[in-house]
């Protein structure tokens, strides 16, 4: 059903780190962006959709004020908003963000090493869009900063803090289609878990709250009011957004699931796992019973390799990149 | 990343290297009668492996490694084993000690990317412990000092969760990132390619918590389940039978982080470059200065806690090249 395209090549290996791929496709232009980060650095390429001519760019984590030891950077993603994209990273440090091609460094927001309990890890992590103003991103400690973003220029700033996650946030995710009443803009995620569905506006409101079962939740989609979240465990579970009713589970990967993507126009769902399986659904509503439903459609078996990202290429999900640990390429897959 | 990967790092990397010393100085060693006054023998062999364990387990150095604290840069940590594998009269060549190093930090690079949970690590942590264990039988002190580690290990990671873990196993996998060097007996048994990737199977028991993927449950809005469906893959997995043992004794289960060196193996035995050299060199040329910044102060009075046997008065070190054949082992 797919078959393997061309690969692109990386300046530096992509490391162990959750949804660790990133993908821009400006319409209109022919070009797509990818991102990976390495550990101290993010690779950024530009190729163009015919497959020819590449720019690499490497931007590094900021060491920040008196720090001497050199920072590593959890993610990298653009966020889409109305006006303009951004890119943005996110570190041990704080959180970078930059134009979208990474030319220019915007803001920078320190984290507050303080909040922190001693021993504690500290770092940014979850990066998301948000009601078309606003990019959140997540902390170690649990914390959801809001930033409000001007459509253009340097003036960014902290709007709004959300406290309701216990634990380090792994993912963030923006309602990819339609969102039915009272479903939600934004779902976070955390290490513990447990899901937060939340409306986007000056001030945020938590619409539901999914309580963790033990498992940690890596990545995260919201599309037309439905979760999808991938576990720890290999299952991927499907929840009403405005209610946190569970509506599916699959048994999905045999290790950690390390990235979800959404096909906004289709509904397929992408996921990859460190068992180096790379799987595309297809989510659906059922008019009659409004069940939400799952299939499979696809499987690929990324030889020898412990998959940290994935992500849909186009709109409709016909075609998917994909990267690995100590893996300094990104695969392609498209539609046959 | 995480604050708490660096004792894990250093168990398992001087496990592994115990393994490797073991296996290298029994190849090499003479039995006791025959043996020439400069020849090795059993007791000299675990007179070394007593030394090194003891500088290893020493109170104050564990005390110092378990404080929260990032993983050490790559230099600053091969300093620490260099002291370490010279903690007895033993003494390696530049040659032997890099490969020494090159070996130890493969196999636990294999280990943790192997490892089906994130939480495995802790048992690989106490295959090496066990196997340490095993070695200093005989020596009830150096036996506390390693059960006090042990206990250690408990208190500090059995509370962590499945999350924590997993930054653990991501924090040692960026220290391991971009190392391919080929090692021969993974060649051998298939589970390194020639490029210096590990194979990853995907066949065999699924983790301990996991379901074996395939099944697909769809749920009403009363949440009573309303269909049931399968997907196939390439992948043959299996349930597992049990989970390793998180206690001080117990079965682990899990292989990984036992020792592959104890199985027979084809094993060079060439006697030249074994002799104990009388004039020995004692101090090893290796540290120029990688401690650099802030490690420096911390790594420095850590160092001071692992005293380097000068060979003294009759005793004289005796060098050792432990890996004699040229082509034992690659670089990719």
């Amino acid at each position: 059903m797919y078959r393997k395209e061309k690969s692109i090549q990386l300046k530096s290996s992509s490391a162990a780190l959750y949804n660790n791929l990133s993908v821009l496709r400006l319409p209109g232009r022919q070009l797509a962006c990818f991102s990976t980060v390495h550990g101290p650095s993010v690779n950024v390429v530009s190729a163009a959709a015919d497959g020819l001519g590449f720019s690499h760019r490497q931007l590094q984590a900021k060491e920040g004020g008196m720090a001497v030891s050199t920072s590593v950077l959890t993610q990298a993603a653009w966020c889409v908003l109305p006006s303009r994209v951004l890119l943005v990273l996110t570190s041990q440090k704080g959180i970078q963000m930059y134009e979208s091609d990474g030319s220019i460094m915007v803001y920078w927001h320190a984290l507050d090493v303080t909040e922190h309990p001693p021993g504690q890890a500290v770092f940014a992590r979850g990066i998301a869009p948000a009601g078309g103003r606003f990019i959140c991103v997540g902390t170690s400690s649990g914390l959801v900063l809001v930033f409000d973003i001007p459509p253009k220029g340097t003036n960014i700033t902290v709007s709004e803090v959300l406290e309701q996650h216990r634990d380090a946030i792994t993912d963030i995710a923006a309602e990819l289609g339609q969102a039915p009443d009272g479903a939600g803009d934004v779902v976070t995620a955390d290490d513990a878990g447990a899901l937060c569905v939340w409306s986007a506006g000056e001030e945020f409101t938590l619409l539901s709250k999914i309580p963790a079962f033990g498992c940690t939740c890596s990545s995260v989609k919201l599309w037309n009011g439905v979760v999808a979240a991938g576990y720890g465990n290999g299952q991927i579970l499907l929840y009403e957004a405005a209610t946190g009713l569970l509506r599916a589970e699959v048994n999905a990967h045999a290790r950690w699931i390390y990235a979800l993507d959404l096909a906004p126009e289709t509904g397929k769902l992408l996921s990859g796992a460190e068992d180096s399986f790379v799987h595309v659904w297809k989510l659906s509503r059922n008019p009659d019973t409004d069940d939400v439903e799952i299939e499979h459609c696809h499987a690929e078996c990324v030889t020898d390799t412990q998959v940290c990202g994935a992500r849909f290429c186009d709109p409709e999900g016909n075609s998917f990149a994909v990267t690995g640990y100590d893996l300094s390429e990104i695969f392609r897959y498209s539609r046959l | 990343m995480s604050a708490r990967a660096l004792p894990l790092l250093f168990l398992n990397l001087g496990g592994e290297m115990l393994y490797i010393l073991d296996q290298r100085l029994r190849a090499q060693s003479i039995p006791g009668e025959k043996a020439r006054k400069d020849e090795w023998t059993d007791v000299d062999r675990k007179r070394v492996m007593n030394d090194i364990i003891t500088t290893m387990f020493n109170k104050k150095f564990m005390e110092e490694l378990f404080k929260p604290q990032e993983l050490y840069s790559k230099k600053a940590l091969r300093t620490v084993y260099d002291r370490l594998a010279h903690a007895s009269i033993m003494r390696l060549n530049q040659a032997s000690m890099d490969k020494l190093y090159d070996l130890m930090t493969m196999a636990f690079k294999y280990q943790v990317l192997l490892c089906p949970r994130p939480k495995d690590i802790l048992l690989v942590t106490f295959n090496h412990l066990d196997a340490i264990k095993d070695f200093i039988c005989d020596s009830p002190g150096i036996l506390n000092q390693v059960d006090e580690t042990f206990r250690q290990l408990i208190e500090t990671y059995s509370c962590l969760s499945a999350g924590e873990f997993q930054l653990i196993r991501q924090t040692l996998l960026l220290f391991f990132q971009d190392m391919h060097i080929r090692v021969s007996i993974f060649l051998k048994d298939k589970v390194q390619n020639s490029n210096g990737r590990f194979v990853l199977p995907i066949s065999g028991p699924v983790p301990w918590g996991t379901e074996v993927p395939g099944l697909i449950r769809v749920f009403n809005h009363n949440g009573d389940e309303v269909k049931r469906t399968e997907f196939a893959t390439d992948g043959n997995y299996v349930t597992p039978q049990r989970e390793g043992s998180f206690e001080l004794y117990g079965d682990r289960v899990l292989k990984l982080g036992t020792n592959m060196y104890s199985v027979s193996r084809p094993v060079e035995t060439h006697m030249s470059g074994s002799s104990k050299n009388l004039a020995s060199h004692a101090k090893e040329n290796i540290v120029t200065n990688p401690l650099a910044k802030e490690e420096m102060n911390f790594l420095a009075r850590l160092l001071g806690v692992l005293e380097v046997k000068t060979p003294g008065g009759s005793e004289t070190g005796f060098r050792l090249n432990l890996f004699k054949t040229d082509e034992e082992e690659e670089y990719a």
